[in-house]
């Protein structure tokens, strides 16, 4: 109830933010921010939980993209349905890809989800619909309902997803399918002598995580307003969505929510005030920094020092 | 005697090298059955198969007459086949109740304070309840085992596998993981024991298998098997 009571507050107070007379970058910046949460909570669900780590995170946001630029020039969609779409179709990626590569465990795994991004980056580039390789200009609709501008209606949009994708692994965690998924990580032979039927819970994990990863890309075309591949199928988004869990704690749904906002509000405000190339590098360091010194995150850092302050 | 498992013609190939060739066994309803065998002779590869964790080259196993040779491991534990590890694997990042928790949840479909109740039973039952809400990592090794033992009966078993279960214990704690295997045993529970502490298995089994070369070589009673030459060959050599 707390959770829900949080949340619905949250969302009222991103709500007001748009209605003020504000500077329009706060949205801009605030859209990538939010659109983190979604990513690195998505993220979380398999490899945070499960333990297969997850390279391909750039594949999945493509085909969330990639369906919302092919409903709104195809059939004029909304954004709404541009998401719905995005999700399931990266969701299905998720399941694909997971029938195919869940039998792999380790660093096997996670090459198998890097070949994703190159496959799907390679027939988009050679998909003249979608603009091949050097892209699609998009024309966004005026402001919506009561926001003043585009960028305001996707901010909102997208601390909806947010709000979407934290509750999700939150359910995940606490239901059993999260028991099971961490019996999957601990020890993947004892899980199933157990009882638990890892593939089952992999596959699903992995087509939920897929399809959260997708409805966070679908709004981006519109968002940017072009949409090409050599950005959207950069690697640094999967290193960006891992490495925001590990810094907030990949334990618990709070660690990529944490994660993600210290890492993408620093990640923004570097980009404002030094150079937008310093972005992975800020990535880079923190993640070694956590990784060394606090394996189990912020979240870990916090239950350590409450324990010692009892 | 009813029968609760029985093994026909399994072999197990791992590219050229065949670990168990041919094995025919039965186990009966409630028996108690030591499996003994030199390294490599292919006792921990028939109980894999046993539970599913791998995959035989041919042959069948039924579980009270039903063939189970294509379920997954996971499909077997449900159906009552449970194992515990040579090397332990705890579900480390849980405390010890969380472990037992596992199989209650995904083979009892439920996951509540009754549950809860339910594993604190089995816990009391090996005394471990102290050690309830502890991180599973943090137990010493026969504290391992008697949890992996828990988790094993948290799944409700009708056979119980136990892989070496006092490896590396000390004399007393032996006695303690032996008397753990009897009382399930007087529960109805069938136990299929591995064990390299010959003591522990004459004391405990009903009937004794040895393998060697990944074939039985001997069946019987722990007196007969222990002096039968063949098993004395397989352990000593010519």
């Amino acid at each position: 109830m707390k959770f829900w009571t949080s949340s619905v507050v949250i969302l009222a107070l991103f709500f007001g933010l748009t209605l003020l007379d504000v500077n329009e970058y706060i949205f801009f910046a605030g859209f990538v921010v939010l659109q983190f949460i979604v990513l690195s909570t998505a993220w979380n669900i398999l490899g945070g939980y499960a333990g297969y780590v997850n390279f391909g995170v750039p594949a999945f946001l493509a085909v969330g993209a990639y369906s919302a630029v092919i409903l709104f020039k195809g059939v004029g969609a909304p954004i709404i349905i541009q998401i719905i779409g995005g999700g399931i179709m990266a969701g299905l990626l998720g399941l694909g890809v997971g029938l195919l590569t869940l039998k792999l465990r380790g660093i096997f795994f996670s090459i198998a989800t890097v070949a994703v991004v190159f496959i799907l980056e390679t027939c988009v580039n050679n998909w003249r619909y979608l603009g091949g390789a050097t892209g699609l200009q998009l024309t966004r609709p005026d402001g919506l309902w009561f926001f003043g501008t585009y960028t305001r209606f996707l901010f909102f949009m997208m601390a909806i997803l947010a709000l979407l994708a934290v509750a999700t692994a939150r359910y995940v965690q606490t239901s059993f399918l999260g028991r099971g998924l961490r019996a999957v990580r601990d020890s993947e032979e004892a899980a199933e002598c157990s009882g638990v039927p890892t593939l089952k819970l992999k596959l699903i994990a992995c087509t939920v995580s897929g399809a959260l990863m997708g409805i966070a890309g679908a709004p981006m075309p519109m968002y940017l307003s072009f949409i090409e591949p050599t950005s959207i199928f950069n690697l640094s988004y999967a290193i960006s969505a891992l490495g925001m869990p590990i810094i907030g704690g990949t334990s618990h749904w709070i660690g990529p929510l944490v994660g993600a906002i210290v890492l993408a509000t620093v990640q923004q405000i570097v980009t404002v005030t030094v150079s937008s190339e310093l972005n992975v590098l800020v990535v880079g360091v923190l993640l070694i920094v956590f990784v060394v010194a606090a394996p189990d995150g912020i979240i870990g850092l916090f239950k350590k020092w409450k324990r010692s302050s009892k | 005697m009813e029968t609760l498992l029985k093994i026909t013609e399994l072999t197990k190939n791992f590219g050229g090298f065949t670990a168990l060739s041919g094995v025919n066994l039965q186990v009966a309803v409630g028996e108690r059955l030591g499996l003994i065998g030199p390294n490599g002779s292919g006792k921990t590869t028939l109980i894999n198969c046993i539970s599913g964790a791998f995959n035989q080259t041919q042959g069948t196993i039924e579980l009270k007459g039903r063939e189970i040779t294509k379920l997954r491991a996971f499909e077997r534990t449900r159906l009552g086949i449970c194992r515990s590890f040579q090397i332990p694997r705890p579900f480390a990042s849980m405390t010890v109740l969380e472990n037992l928790l596992v199989p209650i949840a995904f083979v009892g479909g439920s996951d509540g304070p009754r549950e809860t109740e339910e594993a604190m039973t089995i816990l009391r039952q090996m005394g471990l309840d102290s050690k309830a809400y502890v991180q599973s990592n943090q137990l010493s090794q026969v504290e391992l085992r008697k949890m992996e033992l828990a988790r094993a009966m948290a799944a409700k078993p009708q056979l119980l596998i136990s892989d070496e279960a006092m490896a590396g214990l000390a004399g007393a704690e032996v006695d303690e993981i032996l008397q753990i295997l009897f009382d399930l045993n007087s529960k109805g529970i069938t136990v299929i024991m591995i064990e390299h502490i010959m003591q522990a298995v004459m004391k405990f089994s009903q009937r004794v298998v040895c393998l060697d070369t990944g074939k039985i070589i001997c069946q019987g009673t722990p007196s007969e098997v222990v002096k039968d030459p063949q098993v004395q060959r397989a352990y000593l050599g010519d």
